[in-house]
């Protein structure tokens, strides 16, 4: 994959509202999207996600800091004059064309001459299995329908980026997944980067060469699935992507000391108040003499081929393992046992406050 | 909805959708006579008369006759009993329908951007613009038709302040022209053409304009290519609203085209009163309704065909 940037956010600011009512949706965000890649913003409910697509759609005026689109200064263009197209989370197809006048509209907005639109509406509905659909008004299609209309409309006119926000949130889970597996391979396909917007962490994790987190305005961690998965920066990413568990700890010469009193090894770290981090899977019971911590178990959830298994440390800390259930349905645990914990070699982390 | 595949519908699916079907003609009983009543006996009240001869003090005395429809458009001359084009009632039907059309057209350029405004405005203070809308309809017809006549006679408010700026010497003869037809049926008839297409644009989906420009279009293209065959119901309505009525107008044009600016209403109103001339009256008054309908369909027919191919 070439490294050269598509999209290029720096230092950007949006507020809404004025004075005391202002609201900051983003506050002082850089990023840099690389070309042809899947990129993904992820965080929760009202992080500004929708916010920094707009801004780079051109929909929203930034207040203050650039938009680079391959290299270009693109902050003040208006969106029609951005090679940017949006699929939009309520699709916004226009109701009184059919799905193949839809998906020519940009070309035709562009100019394009009447033979080159309809050959390339016609590839577009091949590409999103259409094709026996183009006559139709977009009022007699399924969510699903709809769906790849929008995304006909917005490739059609061959943008330099794609954005996508939230497209797969009204559609049913099994549909869902089929449109991220279609999501994926248009993608691929086309070689269009794609900007895509969500707050499902295992459609990020599943689908993105490359995710962003965002909390309240700000970009928290840049990295790919597994970066961010493995090696998350601060607490709000451990724990926004999957499970995971916290253990307050001191530095040390030697390490970490553990609330509970036990020392552990971990990456260094400038703090000396610090929080650690381990995913519930990377957590092993063994016999209470083995472990590096005991614990009591506190609580058993069995959920088929998992079994949650919730132990407290001694100064009270709650830490959850995920264990395979046996095949027999029988791990020989119980509610209010003493057994050993072990962390997996270098599996815990130092999150930054 | 769509997508779920489509049976056959078996016999008591059948049995049920006709009973069903008989049920629904019964419940539209009420509604058939009253139409019945109310528009069909009318109408052919109107037609009989239309083929009758003129009583000498108004009325109708029976006896067939062509006269009153050959009377719409010819005179018979009073020495050679030859057929002649009567120039005044053409003129009278040309005026009616240009200004109404004329009113049609102005109305929808003042109200479309009104309309949109008010849609556009918060949910709290559209009520109140709605409501600012249709205040003239509290006032009676005439009362406001006459007020119009203050504004713009020759000593009226409009005038002297024109005089009293220096902007003229002479006060604007506007009263009694068609201009002054126009003027108010335009006022009239705004708040008719205001309110359909407030319901349609209200209807319009907002997020559809980030989509046009999305898709590279200028304003004017999102204008002409989404917005108007979006809320193209509307304008039809808005349109049918003002240019039916705006046809048949009798008070504007009575009171501010004085008696010469004439409009077919006037003119049918004329053979009822001093005229004594029913059966014309009536033969002009289906001639109206004709016109009317076979204007509404052809233009509902060409709207309709616009939406289809975009
Ligand atoms: N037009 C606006 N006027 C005022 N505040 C706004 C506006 N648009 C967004 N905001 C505020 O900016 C913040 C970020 O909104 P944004 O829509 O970007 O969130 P989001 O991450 O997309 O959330 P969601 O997942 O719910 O879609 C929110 O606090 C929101 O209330
Ligand atoms: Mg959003």
């Amino acid at each position: 994959m070439s490294q050269t940037i598509a999209i290029s956010a720096q230092n950007v600011i949006k507020a809404f509202g004025h004075g005391e009512h202002a609201v900051r949706a983003l506050d002082d965000v850089s990023l840099d999207i690389r070309k042809g890649e899947f990129f993904t913003l992820l965080g929760p409910s009202g992080c500004g996600k929708t916010t920094l697509l707009r801004l780079i759609a051109g929909f929203e005026m930034p207040s203050g800091g650039t938009i680079l689109l391959d290299g270009a200064d693109i902050t003040n263009l208006p969106p029609n004059k951005r090679p940017v197209n949006t699929v939009f989370q309520s699709y916004a197809l226009f109701p009184h064309l059919t799905v193949a006048q839809n998906v020519a509209f940009g070309l035709e907005m562009l100019g394009k001459s009447k033979s080159e639109v309809s050959a390339r509406v016609a590839e577009m509905l091949a590409l999103v299995k259409l094709d026996h659909l183009a006559a139709r008004k977009t009022s007699q299609l399924s969510g699903g329908q709809q769906q790849r209309v929008a995304l006909a409309r917005a490739l059609a006119p061959q943008p330099k980026v794609l954005l996508l926000d939230e497209p797969l949130s009204a559609l049913d889970l099994k549909l869902r997944k089929e449109m991220q597996i279609e999501l994926k391979r248009l993608q691929l396909e086309t070689g269009i980067t794609f900007v895509f917007v969500t707050h499902d962490q295992e459609e990020a994790l599943t689908m993105s060469d490359r995710i962003g987190v965002m909390s309240s305005g700000h970009l928290q961690q840049v990295g790919s699935p597994k970066e961010i998965y493995t090696r998350p920066r601060n607490r709000f990413v451990a724990s926004f992507i999957g499970e995971t568990n916290f253990l307050p700890a001191t530095r040390e010469a030697l390490g970490y000391r553990l609330d509970c009193g036990i020392v552990v090894q971990a990456p260094a770290s400038q703090a000396q108040r610090v929080t650690l981090t381990i995913r519930p899977e990377q957590l092993r019971l063994v016999p209470e003499a083995e472990g590096d911590v005991p614990v009591k178990i506190t609580n058993l959830v069995y959920f088929g081929t998992d079994t949650h298994c919730h132990m407290s440390l001694p100064d009270g800390t709650e830490v959850v393992a995920r264990l395979q259930s046996p095949s027999d349905g029988e791990s020989g645990l119980q509610v209010g046992q003493g057994i050993g914990l072990r962390f997996l070699p270098g599996a815990l982390q130092v999150l930054e406050e | 909805m769509s997508g779920a595949p489509l049976s056959g519908p078996s016999q008591a699916e059948a049995a049920l959708a006709a009973k069903t079907v008989r049920g629904g003609w019964l419940l539209s009983l009420p509604a058939l006579v009253l139409l019945a009543v109310a528009a069909v006996g009318p109408l052919l009240i109107m037609v009989v008369y239309s083929f009758l001869l003129p009583g000498e003090y108004g009325n109708v005395e029976w006896g067939f006759s062509f006269d009153a429809w050959t009377g719409i458009l010819f005179t018979r001359d009073v020495f050679d009993d030859t057929l002649r084009l009567e120039d005044a009632h053409l003129s009278i039907l040309l005026r009616s329908v240009n200004l109404s059309l004329l009113t049609t057209i102005f109305t929808f350029a003042v109200g479309f951007p009104t309309a949109w405004f008010i849609a556009t405005r918060p949910q709290r203070q559209r009520a109140l613009w709605l409501f600012l809308i249709t205040i003239p309809f509290w006032t009676n017809l005439l009362i406001r038709t006459l007020a119009i006549n203050e504004i713009i006679r020759a000593e009226g408010l409009l005038n002297n302040i024109l005089i009293g700026l220096g902007l003229i010497d002479q006060p604007l003869q506007i009263i009694y022209t068609d201009t002054a037809v126009f003027i108010g049926m335009t006022y009239v008839y705004l708040p008719l053409m205001v309110l359909p297409l407030f319901a349609a644009i209200d209807r319009f989906d907002m997020r559809l304009l980030e989509a046009g420009y999305d898709l590279y279009a200028t304003r004017f293209q999102v204008l002409r290519r989404i917005i108007v065959p979006v809320v193209k119901p509307g304008i039809i309505a808005g349109s049918i609203l003002v240019f039916v009525p705006a046809l048949g107008a009798y008070v504007t044009p009575r009171i501010l085209g004085g008696g010469k600016q004439m409009m077919i209403g006037n003119f049918i109103e004329l053979q009822f009163g001093q005229g004594r001339n029913w059966p014309l009256g009536a033969a002009l008054s289906v001639t109206l309704l004709v016109i009317v309908t076979a204007a509404l369909l052809v233009y509902v027919r060409f709207a309709n065909r616009e939406v289809r191919h975009g």
